[in-house]
């Protein structure tokens, strides 16, 4: 199942060519552009490892780039996002969030439904992945 | 697919990639980049400094004549467009490298034009492990314009063979090699120990395909700079005060640690302080003339020249 988390994640996936121009625009915003890759795919994991730190004052997405290839080269089968922070007063938040790599094989989510009082249903999302082995050894190489 | 009107517009210019063939009329190339009034206002800011400006031209129209043969699928590689500007301080190597920047990106051999200036501060660390990533912020924040690293020499200490510079050359050199469309790295400094400092690092050396050599300005072209230093701020020299000034050129530049121009906008620097503190002093309301101009008693007060009146009064 193929995850869809961030902008672009219902289109096929960026070149690098337009990972390139999506960054290009960041950059002209003013966007301070960063890296993060994760192996578990869950929608509620905020915690994505940090490539490096964000990358501030860069005028060009060649460097953002020639950092995604790093990052590629040392986790060819983990989930790497872009993440594009505005620091502008009152937004001081990500703007542009959106996955640039992703496993080849997503085994995806089984869906847990746990009985409460009253025959109330809780849903709960749990990763076959994340159940299959722990972090580092989640994804076939 | 083709027929797909949104890949079409996505890229025109691809559609229309044949070579193209018959003869090509270069003036027109070269107007039609712009890169004419960088030549032009380079020329005409930029006092002195002929041979400089014959080589910029030069690689100007190398670059030039390169793009059109790109076009024609003549040549297949990227031209080597590192440089290295060698010369005294003060002789204008900024400047010039701004301005080779607006060219280069005029013909698109540099996407965003910017100059990201650096010394060995800024590219190497202060223990293990701190000189890669900082060497690789910066060449970041250079990408698709020029990084210009002044007293490059500086990188290269062959006295302590544990110095961090040497990884940085290394990190800079991949780069230089591997990155060419994404980087042009102009290197900078004296020419002596820019001279020694390829001799140690033969890798540099090969990479760098311009030598450009920055010569000394004459006096009289420091005086002219001094001129128009001073038009820029609204400020003017009196008559007596240029021939003083003219006077001052000549005996700074016997003094140590003389820095060309750089010498000259600290000495005007200076003459204005002592301006304001006449007009200040003479207690009268000035007009406006008074204001911008600077006179003979406020270059004379020059220290240089007060030791010299002292050298002239010592017996024997």
């Amino acid at each position: 199942m193929r995850i869809t988390q961030g902008a672009f994640s219902f289109l096929p996936d960026l070149t690098d060519q337009q990972i390139g121009k999506q960054v290009e625009y960041c950059l002209e915003q003013g966007w301070a552009v960063a890296l993060e890759y994760t192996d578990d795919p869950h929608p509620r994991n905020t915690y994505w490892q940090m490539w490096g730190l964000p990358m501030f004052d860069l005028r060009d997405p060649a460097g953002v780039v020639q950092e995604l290839n790093a990052c590629r080269d040392a986790n060819p089968e983990h989930y790497i996002r872009i993440n594009a922070f505005d620091s502008t007063k009152g937004w001081e938040s990500v703007r542009l969030s959106f996955i640039v790599q992703r496993p080849s094989d997503e085994p995806g989510f089984r869906l847990n439904r746990e009985e409460g009082a009253g025959r109330n249903l809780r849903y709960t999302l749990d990763s076959y992945a994340v159940r299959r082995s722990p972090e580092g050894q989640r994804y076939a190489r | 697919m083709n027929a797909d009107p949104r890949q079409a517009l996505a890229t025109p210019a691809e559609a229309t990639e044949a070579p193209e063939s018959g003869p090509v009329d270069l003036a027109a190339e070269f107007r039609d980049a712009g890169i004419g009034e960088v030549l032009d206002a380079l020329d005409r800011d930029l006092v002195g400094l002929e041979p400089v400006k014959r080589r910029v031209r030069e690689i100007a129209a190398l670059l030039l004549v390169d793009r059109v043969r790109q076009r024609r699928g003549l040549s297949s590689t990227p031209p080597s467009l590192h440089m290295s500007f060698t010369g005294n301080p003060g002789t204008g190597k900024t400047t010039v490298a701004m301005r080779m920047a607006e060219i280069l990106q005029r013909l698109g051999f540099c996407r965003r034009g910017h100059v990201v200036a650096v010394t060995r501060d800024d590219l190497v660390g202060q223990y293990i492990g701190h000189t890669a990533p900082k060497t690789k912020d910066v060449l970041k924040r250079a990408m698709g314009g020029v990084l210009f690293i002044d007293e490059a020499y500086y990188l290269y200490r062959p006295e302590n063979e544990r110095d961090y510079g040497q990884e940085a050359i290394e990190i800079l050199l991949q780069v230089m090699e591997n990155q060419r469309d994404d980087l042009v790295v102009i290197l900078a400094g004296y020419a002596d120990r820019m001279e020694r400092f390829f001799e140690s690092n033969p890798g540099m050396k090969s990479r760098i395909a311009h030598h450009v050599d920055f010569p000394d300005y004459s006096d009289d072209e420091l005086s002219e700079i001094g001129d128009r230093m001073l038009a820029q701020w609204n400020y003017r020299f009196d008559d007596d005060g240029r021939r003083a000034f003219a006077e001052y050129v000549a005996l700074r530049r016997a003094k140590p640690g003389f820095a060309n121009a750089r010498s000259i906008r600290n000495a005007l620097d200076r003459m204005r302080l002592r301006q304001a503190l006449r007009l200040f002093e003479c207690g009268e309301v000035v007009d406006e003339s008074a204001l911008t101009t600077i006179v003979e008693a406020d270059v004379r007060a020059s220290r240089h020249f007060q030791e010299e009146a002292a050298a002239g009064d010592r017996p024997g």
